[in-house]
């Protein structure tokens, strides 16, 4: 299987201060990986490590939901193609978007619950609607790869499992820092836990159980 | 502790909050010490009770409607020129030291003193009011929309795909965020827009201000008083009447009611005399610029200019600041509780409001004119003035700090929670918004000289009704600098103290609704 990035002793950090420890992690096409630890192990750095070596080929899904908040929830999803239509047609869509575009992003509100939401302005949704909103541009992006930095932390399990559900199934390799253990082993096939800056293990989600994982919060 | 600090430390007191505002008070009690501070009127009491009386019966039927109508359409276009243009600058302000240098000359000299040369060029015409205000406000736009920009929230400009457009990028995640900011600025700029726009008519632009001042002449109260209302209508309801969406019929409207102008031959034939020979030093226009005998006349001709009207004039400007400087801080601190729920309860806290608000929509041009007409000519109306107006700025600011201050369950009440939490917890911002005034203080101080006081406006309208336009715009420069070189110190002191990060403009005020009080909006202040 070809692998998609491949990090050797690789160290991170913020000013000066180093945050990651000899990184050794070759992540393959088509994985399902959940990166696991509590707050400040690590997990936002792996991850935007990774998302540099990939940048063009990945819809990201940040930790805060990131949107403009005084344009309407139809625009935001619309955000994540900007790169993909002309400039002109960008801003014909500010003022006046197609009936297909319309359409298709009401398609990818549909997945997360939030068609009825398409022009309200994204400023007034609650916290748990606007990570909707961001899990639908990141949808809408429709990479191959999707990086989600705990892309369901503001929702209950029940739509956060229908969440990641639809995200495993649009995305052909998905990475997602997430904290709740079962909520990985259901949709990961590979769980990778951080520590203070290391990867303190690595294995197929199906050879885990939760209890190995408690340890890991302080629990 | 580092060797450089600990030298450092043998030849200067170290600088924190109580010896900067030693050395501020030290300053000032000097200067009130050479300040001349007579009241200089016979009967200063007797003129008062009439204009009191004037005050609380307006003759609301004697308002002159254009007036009314030109200080607004005058207003509107000057903010929208300097708002467009500021925009436009603001996008490179960042990266071109020449346009922050640009940006900071054009806002360094009074709309006044604009009004003062444009005159010589365009007459007496709504070219002259339009771009009086236009000018100096575009510097002000361009550096406020520029820091507007670099503190914006830009999570949302990371997450677009790699291979955006950068056009696409600032229509999608740029522009949205701060349009609403921008707006809202630009909006409160007007109502800083009206204030210079009326102070226009008292040097003969057909504004609100040219009535006032014959009327305040004539002593004829009823009718100055039933303008002044009209205005703090205008100002008070101008969040009906000035929204985004009434801009183009504003800007439409204004353009259709201008006057015509008033004399002044072709402005174009006007500016180019102006340029090619009014400006330039008199002894300069058409001699050899290559013979000696040319430089040492210019020496001959500058060097009384520096000594007997630049220096005076900066000495007197710096003298009025400091001593107005200072009582603005006094004034503030005393005036702040009282739109503070703590200590003026839920009664007291919206009448000392409208106190305050009242206080800083009077246009200081105006009250330091009607403050000479009672005490005759000196340095005491300025101060008065000045440090009123600007007191009731940092006061009303400060309010809205302690309102949102978390105090203990069992802190003390009155007296002792003012001088033990509330002060001190506050008086780094307190610095911060007293430093970011003073500048604007010396500019104020410098622009009284029209009215008489000693500043060097004094010498700059003297100038100009004796026709030497080179004298004046030398002075002009001066003024310039002695106001940059104040900005660049404050901003210096305030790195020093730390306080430079702490917010300076009225949009940053902490709104009330986090304070979980009533819904306010934020004000923003005149001059940033």
């Amino acid at each position: 299987m070809p692998a998609l990035v491949e990090l050797r002793k690789a160290s991170a950090g913020y000013a000066g201060r180093a945050v990651l420890h000899d990184i050794d992690l070759t992540i393959n096409a088509g994985e399902r990986v959940a990166v696991m630890g509590r707050s400040g192990a690590g997990k936002s750095t792996l991850l935007n490590l990774i998302h540099a070596r990939l940048a063009d080929r990945v819809a990201l899904i940040p930790q805060a939901a990131a949107l403009v908040k005084t344009l309407s929830v139809f625009h935001n999803v619309y955000m994540g193609r900007l790169d993909r239509y002309p400039t002109w047609y960008n801003l014909r869509t500010l003022v006046w978007p197609t009936r297909r575009d319309v359409a298709e992003i009401e398609g990818t509100l549909e997945l997360v619950g939030l068609a009825d939401k398409l022009f309200e302005q994204a400023g007034t949704l609650s916290g748990g609607q606007q990570q909707r909103a961001s899990v639908a541009r990141a949808l809408y992006n429709d990479r191959s790869i999707v990086i989600g930095d705990e892309p369901v932390s503001a929702l209950d399990r029940l739509q956060g499992a229908d969440i990641l559900g639809k995200l495993c199934a649009r995305n052909h390799t998905v990475i997602v820092a997430m904290h709740d253990i079962s909520l990985a082993l259901a949709h990961a096939d590979r769980v990778v836990v951080m520590d203070e800056g290391r990867i303190v293990l690595d294995a197929p989600a199906r050879s885990v159980a939760a209890a190995d994982l408690v340890p890991y919060y302080g629990g | 502790m580092t060797d450089a600090m600990a030298t450092r430390t043998l030849f200067l007191p170290k600088l924190g909050y109580r010896s900067v505002s030693g050395l501020f008070l030290l300053v000032a009690t000097v200067a009130l010490a050479l300040s001349d501070l007579a009241v200089g009127a016979l009967n200063p009491w007797a003129e008062m009770r009439r204009l009191i009386g004037g005050l609380i019966r307006p003759d609301l039927l004697s308002i002159e409607v254009m007036s009314v109508v030109w200080t607004v359409a005058f207003a509107v276009l000057g903010v929208a020129i300097g708002a467009s243009v500021g925009f436009m600058l603001a996008l490179v302000f960042a990266r071109l030291r020449a346009v922050r240098l640009l940006c900071a000359f054009l806002r360094s000299v009074h709309e006044l003193f604009w009004a003062l040369l444009l005159i010589q060029v365009a007459g007496l015409s709504p070219t002259t009011g339009i771009l009086a205000v236009a000018i100096p406000y575009s510097g002000i736009f361009a550096k406020v929309f520029a820091e507007m920009i670099e503190e914006a929230d830009l999570s949302a400009e990371r997450v677009l795909p790699a291979g955006t457009s950068t056009i696409s990028r600032f229509a999608y995640a740029r522009i949205p965020e701060l349009a609403p900011q921008f707006w809202t600025y630009t909006l409160y700029r007007l109502e800083c827009g009206m204030r210079s726009t009326l102070v226009l008519g008292f040097i003969g632009l057909p504004t609100i201000g040219f009535h006032l001042d014959s009327f305040f002449k004539q002593g004829h109260y009823r009718e100055a008083a039933a303008l002044l209302i009209a205005f703090y209508v205008l100002i008070g309801t101008r969040r009906l009447w000035a929204r985004p969406a009434t801009v183009p019929f504003l800007i439409v409207v204004s353009l259709l009611v201008l006057p015509e102008a008033i004399g002044g031959g072709s402005p174009l034939a006007n500016l180019l005399r102006f340029v090619t020979h009014d400006i330039v030093p008199a002894p300069l226009r058409g001699a050899d610029l290559l013979a000696f005998a040319t430089w040492a006349n210019a020496g001959a001709w500058l060097w009384p200019i520096i000594t007997r009207q630049a220096v005076p004039g900066v000495i007197q400007t710096l003298v009025l600041s400091q001593v107005a400087l200072v009582a603005m801080g006094l004034i503030a601190l005393v005036l702040f509780p009282f739109i503070c729920r703590r200590f003026a309860g839920r009664f007291g806290q919206p009448l000392g409001r409208i106190a305050l608000v009242v206080a800083r929509s009077t246009p200081e041009y105006m009250l330091v004119y009607v403050l000479i007409q009672l005490l005759g000519p000196s340095m005491l109306p300025a101060i008065i003035a000045l440090s009123l107006h600007n007191g009731a700025i940092v006061g009303y600011l400060m309010g809205r700090h302690a309102d949102v201050l978390d105090y203990r369950a069992d802190a003390p009440r009155g007296l002792n929670l003012y001088c033990y939490e509330t002060v001190p917890r506050l008086y780094g911002q307190f610095l911060a918004y007293a430093l970011y005034r003073w500048e604007i203080i010396l500019r104020e101080s410098a622009i009284f000289g029209i009215l008489g006081v000693t500043t060097l406006g004094y010498y700059i309208d003297a100038a100009i009704s004796e026709f030497k336009l080179d004298v004046a715009v030398l002075l002009i420069l001066v003024t310039a600098l002695l106001s940059m070189a104040v900005d660049a110190f404050s901003r210096g002191l305030r790195r020093r103290l730390r306080i430079d990060t702490m917010p300076t403009r009225l949009s940053e005020a902490p709104s009330e609704a986090r304070a979980g009080g009533l819904i306010g909006e934020g004000r923003v202040p005149c001059r940033a």
